[in-house]
């Protein structure tokens, strides 16, 4: 064959460069040399913001440093367990609306609703339904982070290509074999998008649930909440930091299992 | 499957009369009567929204005529579409698999097939290559090798080289007359491409627009196999003038 294959050459993502990195490190190390300046400027109001060197010292503290670790274990528990039910709910909810219409037409108004409506305001009677324990902390996380899941998913699903389908039509495929050869893998991007944006919610959602549901073995949010009424400015510092940590870890945890998952075939941003 | 194996110059394909409307009234085809034979390879050039793909969409089955008659007398069909239609996530092997996979073929016919189709549109050694890696012309071959796994008796193709540079296009149009020459299917190829219409064809047929009507047909006298350099011959240049006529003359 005479044709001179010329191949296209794929996107690498290379290692981060030094221009990739430096700036948010740089900007990092401003914060914290701003922090001390201003706790020295607040003089007898320094407890309002800590010396980082004093934040640092909670996690290495016998008394609190353990707490706030295994807090945030009990935080994990509830956030892991609430988005591999929002994954799986929002997952088959989106396949059954894209199967049969009239469950897409029955349904899909509820699951605007549901993105819609405050769920701080419902919180309350989760803990009066379902008690102030691990079970109404988890609805928190279902409730938060379903609606991404479910929203993504359809779409993923809805989005593919006529003639495809229409190639799989001409081999008779069965409505499952269309499922799971065609549609389930066109929408794996986009259920990867979702399974990120619930995975940052279902933290939140965790959280939440710490603040109202202290029954149990409440997680890092009971803590914060707690150092904070005592003004124990260095140990609640702590603990916010610790929980917006997880939320970033949890966050790119999911953009690299997308990026194995599909990254091969599509630009997992 | 049962397959209906036809005999050496028998009927493939039989239009008679076909209209088609669609629900919002709009007449895509009217009057169209057609026959694709064994050994022959019947192109339909005409202009854009004539209804030329409705033709084949019928063909295939994928839409029902709303009038005449229309009998396919094999269910071995390659399909080929106007773009490649690969699924992304699978490799030029995978890809290739995929119709035999549907059937439910065995693994190991599965892989056979698959070589072998690759190897009739030389893409060996790229069977691991991702769509996304491959050229344009590429991943119509691979397209193209993916209907051949299923043995067609007939091919019907949806303008599959409209998106190509001329140079891809002219080098698979040589490709597609070798695989014709020895596979010995039978061809409904529509395009908007006179000289690539009266290159690849044994009949060329010429259609109008609004609603779709078969003006004028014309022969090809040129023996199988061609060679290529029958595109610069006055002879060839003349059958591609009285085409390009009848195409304008249909479109007033």
């Amino acid at each position: 064959m005479a044709d001179s294959p010329e191949l296209v050459t794929r996107r690498r993502r290379g290692r981060p460069r030094v221009s990739t990195w430096a700036p948010p490190i740089a900007l990092l190390a401003l914060i914290v040399g701003i922090a001390y300046v201003a706790n020295a400027l607040l003089g007898k109001r320094a407890f309002l913001l800590p010396r980082p060197d004093q934040v640092f010292a909670v996690y290495v503290s016998p008394k609190n440093g353990p707490a706030i670790f295994e807090s945030l274990l009990h935080t994990t528990e509830v956030a892991l367990v609430g988005l591999a039910i929002a994954i799986a709910l929002g997952v088959l909810w989106a396949i059954a609306m894209n199967t049969a219409k009239w469950v897409e037409r029955t349904t899909l108004p509820y699951a605007i609703i549901l993105q819609s409506i405050p769920i701080l305001a419902v919180v309350p009677l989760i803990g009066f339904w379902f008690g102030y324990d691990f079970v109404a902390r988890v609805i928190v996380c279902v409730l938060i982070a379903l609606f991404p899941m479910t929203s993504n998913t359809l779409f993923g699903l809805q989005s593919v290509d006529r003639s495809h389908k229409e190639l799989f039509r001409l081999q008779g495929a069965s409505r499952w074999t269309v499922l799971t050869k065609l549609e389930l893998p066109t929408a794996l991007p986009a259920i990867f998008a979702g399974a990120r944006i619930s995975a940052g919610l279902s933290v939140v959602g965790a959280i939440v649930g710490d603040f109202f549901f202290q029954r149990g073995t409440p997680g890092i949010g009971a803590l914060i909440s707690k150092f904070g009424a005592r003004l124990q400015s260095p140990e609640l510092f702590a603990s916010i930091l610790v929980a917006s940590l997880f939320g970033v870890v949890v966050y790119l945890f999911f953009q690299w299992l997308g990026r194995r998952a599909v990254g091969k075939w599509y630009d997992f941003g | 499957m049962p397959t209906a194996t036809a005999t050496a110059t028998a009927t493939l394909l039989d239009f008679s009369d076909v209209q088609m409307t669609f629900p919002d009234g709009t007449v895509a085809l009217s009057g169209i009567d057609l026959t694709v034979k064994r050994g022959e390879f019947v192109t339909v050039v005409g202009p854009s929204g004539c209804g030329k793909s409705t033709l084949l969409r019928i063909a295939s089955g994928l839409e029902t005529a709303s009038h005449g008659s229309v009998e396919l007398a094999t269910d071995r069909i390659g399909y080929v579409f106007q773009d490649a239609t690969l699924l992304p996530w699978r490799s030029v092997q995978s890809n290739v698999e995929l119709l035999a996979e549907l059937h439910g073929t065995p693994k190991a016919d599965r892989l056979a097939k698959a070589k072998e189709a690759i190897d009739l549109v030389g893409l060996t050694g790229f069977e691991k290559h991702l769509p996304r890696a491959l050229s344009g012309g590429m991943r119509m071959r691979t397209s193209l090798a993916r209907s051949l796994t299923l043995d067609p008796e007939i091919f019907l193709f949806d303008e599959p080289f409209g998106a190509l540079d001329e140079i891809t296009r002219e080098r698979l149009n040589d490709e597609l007359l070798r695989l014709f020459a020895e596979k010995q299917f039978a061809g409904l190829f529509i395009t908007h491409s006179v000289s690539e219409a009266v290159y690849l064809s044994t009949k060329v047929i010429v259609m109008s627009g609004r609603p779709g009507k078969i003006v004028d047909t014309f022969e090809v006298p040129f023996a199988m196999p061609r060679d290529p350099e029958i595109r610069f011959t006055g002879e060839f240049a003349g059958l591609v003038g009285k085409v390009s006529h009848a195409l304008r003359e249909g479109h007033h």
